[in-house]
């Protein structure tokens, strides 16, 4: 079968899936950052898939350009935030983070 | 020549004081001697070139020869500028103008600023002034002329307040800055309605596109103000002329080279370029601006007793008479007088410097009896003096008459005698006040022993400017007047048909501003209908009806033989004048002052221009302060205040309430939630990625619902 | 077909080091996984015709995203510390929401019919980009600098050391030689 726009919406939408296991389920801050990077990646993924087999211009590249650039200000700030939460509370565990509850 | 090499030496020629500006601003203390050789050197080569393309125009005798040359500068789409350079027979005259008297003073400043602790920074900015000023004249875009022409109120500022230390320099050049600034605003809205109309700022494509479709009536006239605007400003016209008598806080030499030749002539120059996009509207009223400036300026020169503020007014009085020769049609003749007076006026400067090195201050009661110690100069100071007054065989005598004559043609065509009265008695002032001056300065008896007695004549760098001026102060008008000597190889009026030819790319203006040519026909050709005055030829030049042309040609001959022999009449009333009062001391000058006590308050507070702005301007601006101070004061604070003290009153009622009513009510409600606190507390485990399931839980939900619906 | 030979490796490539991603207990492992699974990416944007978006996934995720990831690895790890406690309460829900939401958009993926086009081979994308970027797009375009930089600055604060708590004075003092003024 040829690979057409469903089997691309198709591998986006298992990357999309495993993105959503990890973010739900790892611990480590590091890792589930990780799983948002699975996530904007078949979200692109898919903005690329559409350009090119419905929209036919480049529109869609352009959001995926821009998603890349988003994740980048993401994982910069993200990773500064993980590391002052290393600094202050000796963890990434996002569980053991919840002074705010108490 | 060929045109090649032309623009090559016309850029040079702007590139060199740049240099010169660039290696004494970085390097200037390292080298020997703080690098003032290299600046002169530089200065000189770029002389030498300014001379060639001279001798070009010269020999090639075509006021219409344009040599123009364009680089696309900046293009966005919708808006295209060119940077582009011209050269014709009026930027050749103005080049030999400004690099000759750049060079003198360069040569002069060697002397009067030996030992200045920024003495090679001085020469920077010389060559940086020069720079700017090569630019306005060698730009052929509006855009660029106004970009240079910042750049000389730039440079003139860092000139005047060289010496920043002085406070009385240091508000002399914000006040020249500041000044300029309005004008040149008004510059830049004249600029603007130009480009938003044509759609250009190249001259001629404007030119071009001016005469096939002009603007609309008033639209026209408010241009061209606009545009003239920037020149009240820069030449120092009524009512923005305040700033030229404080800017003589400068270095002397800065006094030569920006108010005799360059900055001031700048809006003279500008003016007579443009001249086809002025109509009779804009023109009439820079006629009278001009004689207004040259009637008041001569009248406050007559009480000044500092030597340099006398030639201030000097100067702009005789800034009034070229800009009112555009006004009056006789645009070549302001010209020309533009070319004499930079020589003769920059001689005085000079001379006045050489004084004041000399005898080490301005006022002039303090001085006389100089003559002696100080021959050169005194000499040189003459002629230049005899050249200012208009005596026959002198230069100023054949641009002034033109003028004068320019403006009785003007006169007897238009009945707007006003000019010329006024010019014409400003004629005989000037002479009275610069004879008052030499008598004051270096004849009679010193009235002070000890300054006369250190006073010396200056070292050669000084004397050698001064020489070379004064000779340049008698033969360059040729003898001749500026249309019938050299002076008409170089500017004519514009000749239109010609411009138009020559201009392929002229645009066309939009539908909204133009109208038909034919319809305004006389609109479009100021000078038309009135005929150009005398035998000079100033503004937009068109074909001729034959009737006018006989009656003119009988009006010019008329007005001539009158202005020269009224004017001659009055130049030696006033010097017989001045000689009476001040050499025989058969008029004493101070009872004549007490008898008219009211006019010499006017005129030594200088009509109370200063005084105006300040009860105008900076009142306006004290009072438009104290009345945002007094809004925020009373209203803001006030409605801050009272909120605060309505939430004060409030807030004790509703202690009140408080205590008694809701009390109650929270305790009760606290036990509710407190009950409900504990069973929810169970669902916030602070855990992210149990909010997360959470969301995707319902969000899954949501989605699934609806499908189903 | 050789153009879907190379889809589907990159298509299993991706999916395959995504699951180690979400799978690997050791996060170092994870990191290198998310690796092949940009990679793949980067590969199936190849396959798409965006040549341009390609390379940027190349350098911009795998050179600097990635390797931002890496020593965030390194300097979070605690030696021996973060035992993997993963208890199924936490990771039976999950798989079940992850599952539940690929169904839902499987669904769709099959269920629509999409309006699609005939494609063409894919031709250079660089220049077009370009202009778009910066005709259209250039609000957005400025804006995304705008992003980029408030993030820069909110990262450098979030990591800047802290001056010690008890003696405020100490903060603009960072060479810590407070104890010369008195």
């Amino acid at each position: 079968m040829t690979a057409g726009l469903e089997h691309y919406l198709t591998v986006s939408a298992l990357l999309f899936g495993l993105g959503l296991y990890a973010v739900l389920t790892r611990r480590n801050a590091v890792a589930l950052l990780m799983g948002v990077e699975l996530i904007l990646n078949a979200a692109s993924l898919n903005f690329v898939a559409f350009a090119r087999f419905v929209d036919g211009g480049v529109d869609g590249h352009i959001v995926a350009i821009f998603v890349i650039v988003l994740a980048a200000a993401e994982a910069a700030v993200a990773l500064a935030i993980v590391l002052a939460m290393f600094r202050n509370f000796g963890t990434v565990n996002v569980d053991s983070v919840n002074r705010l509850k108490r | 020549m060929s045109e090649h090499a032309i623009l090559l030496s016309a850029l040079a020629v702007l590139l060199l004081p740049l240099l010169s500006y660039a290696i004494l601003f970085f390097l200037g203390k390292k080298l020997p001697r703080q690098g003032d050789w290299l600046g002169v050197a530089l200065l000189g080569a770029s002389w030498l070139l300014a001379l060639r393309i001279f001798a070009h125009f010269w020999a090639a005798g075509d006021p219409g020869l344009r040599i123009e040359a364009n680089v696309r500068w900046l293009d966005l789409g919708v808006f295209k500028a060119d940077a582009g350079l011209l050269v014709d027979g009026m930027s050749a005259v103005m080049l030999v103008v400004v690099t000759t008297v750049s060079l003198l003073v360069h040569l002069f400043s060697i002397g009067y600023m030996h030992g200045d602790r920024r003495y090679e920074r001085f020469f920077a900015f010389l060559g940086f002034f020069t720079f700017s000023m090569l630019g306005i004249v060698l730009s052929n875009s509006l855009l660029f002329l106004y970009m240079f022409w910042e750049l000389v109120g730039l440079a003139s500022y860092l000139l005047i307040g060289f010496w920043f230390h002085k406070p009385s320099a240091a508000a002399a050049n914000k006040k020249a800055f500041l000044t300029n600034r309005v004008g040149d605003f008004g510059f830049f809205i004249g600029i603007l309605i130009f480009f938003t109309a044509y759609g250009t700022f190249n001259y001629f494509e404007l030119f071009a596109a001016a005469h096939l479709h002009p603007l609309t009536g008033a639209l026209l006239t408010l241009a061209g103000v606009g545009l003239f605007m920037g020149c009240i400003g820069k030449s120092a016209q009524v009512p923005l002329h305040i700033w030229l008598p404080d800017a003589m806080e400068g270095p002397t030499p800065v006094s030569a080279l920006i108010h005799a030749a360059t900055m001031v002539a700048a809006g003279v120059y500008m003016v007579a370029r443009l001249l086809p996009l002025f109509d009779p509207g804009a023109l009439l009223v820079v006629a009278y601006v001009g004689a207004i400036t040259a009637f008041l300026g001569a009248t406050i020169a007559l009480v000044k007793t500092d030597i340099k503020k006398s030639l201030a007014y000097s100067t702009i009085s005789q800034l009034g008479y070229m800009v009112m020769a555009m006004g009056v049609g006789v645009a070549a003749a302001g010209m020309f007088h533009l070319w004499t007076h930079a020589f003769f006026k920059a001689l005085l400067f000079l001379g006045s410097g050489s004084v004041i090195h000399a005898v080490h201050t301005q006022e002039m009661p303090l001085m006389g009896g100089l003559r002696r110690k100080m021959p050169i100069t005194f000499w040189t100071f003459l002629i230049a003096t005899l050249a200012i007054s208009g005596v026959p065989l002198f230069s100023g005598f054949y641009s002034k008459d033109a003028i004068l004559a320019g403006a009785l043609a003007f006169g007897m065509n238009k009945a707007h005698y006003v000019p010329f009265l006024l010019t014409l008695a400003a004629a005989g002032l000037t002479a009275f006040y610069m004879f008052r001056m030499v008598f004051l300065t270096f004849m009679g008896q010193p009235r002070d022993e000890a300054r006369h007695h250190h006073a010396h004549e200056s070292p050669w760098t000084m004397t050698v400017p001064l020489v070379t001026l004064a000779v340049l102060a008698v033969i360059s008008s040729g003898w001749r007047g500026p249309t019938d000597g050299w002076f008409s190889r170089f500017v004519a009026p514009y000749d239109m048909a010609r411009i138009v030819e020559e201009t392929p790319g002229a645009p066309h203006a939009g539908e909204a501003f133009a109208v038909p040519a034919a319809v305004h026909g006389e609109h479009a050709l100021p000078q038309e209908s009135h005929g150009e005055a005398q035998e000079s030829h100033g503004g937009t030049q068109a074909a001729h009806g034959g009737a006018h042309d006989s009656h003119d040609a009988h009006v010019r001959h008329t007005a001539h033989i009158t202005a020269m022999v009224l004017s001659i009449l009055v130049a030696g009333l006033g010097i017989f004048l001045a000689w009476l009062t001040y050499m025989r001391g058969r008029i004493d000058s101070s009872a004549v002052l007490a008898r008219l006590p009211r006019v010499h308050h006017v005129l030594q507070r200088m009509y109370f221009f200063d005084e105006f702005y300040a009860a105008t301007v900076y009142r306006f601006t004290l009072w438009f302060s104290w009345l945002c101070g007094a809004f925020d004061r009373l209203v803001i604070d006030g409605i801050v205040n009272g909120m605060g003290y309505l939430t004060r009153v409030l807030s004790w009622f509703a202690g009140l309430a408080d205590r008694y009513v809701v009390d109650g009510l929270v305790n009760g409600v606290g036990a509710v939630i407190q009950g409900a606190g504990e069973g929810f507390r169970r669902v916030q485990t602070g855990r992210v990625q149990s909010y997360l399931a959470y969301a995707c839980f319902s969000v899954l939900l949501l989605v699934f619902v609806f499908r189903a619906l | 077909m050789g153009g879907d030979l190379v889809f589907y490796g990159f298509a299993l490539l991706t999916v395959l080091s995504g699951f180690f991603v979400v799978a690997s207990r050791n996060i170092v492992h994870a990191a290198f996984s998310l690796l092949f699974t940009l990679f793949g990416v980067a590969g199936l944007y190849a396959q798409l015709g965006a040549d341009f978006l390609a390379v940027t996934q190349t350098i911009v995720y795998i050179g600097g995203i990635l390797v931002l990831v890496v020593f965030a690895v390194m300097m979070t790890r605690i030696p021996r510390a973060d035992a993997p406690r993963r208890g199924l309460d936490r990771a039976v829900p999950a798989a079940i929401l992850a599952l539940l939401a690929f169904a839902l958009i499987y669904m769709v993926i099959v269920g629509t019919r999409w309006p699609q086009r005939a494609t063409g081979a894919p031709e250079a994308t660089v220049a077009e980009i370009g202009t778009s970027l910066m005709t259209r797009f250039v609000f957005p375009f400025e804006y995304a600098s705008l992003v980029l930089l408030a993030a820069l600055v909110g990262a450098a604060i979030l990591i800047r050391e802290r001056a010690p708590q008890d003696d405020p004075a100490d903060a603009d003092d960072p060479a810590g030689n407070g104890e010369v003024r008195s």
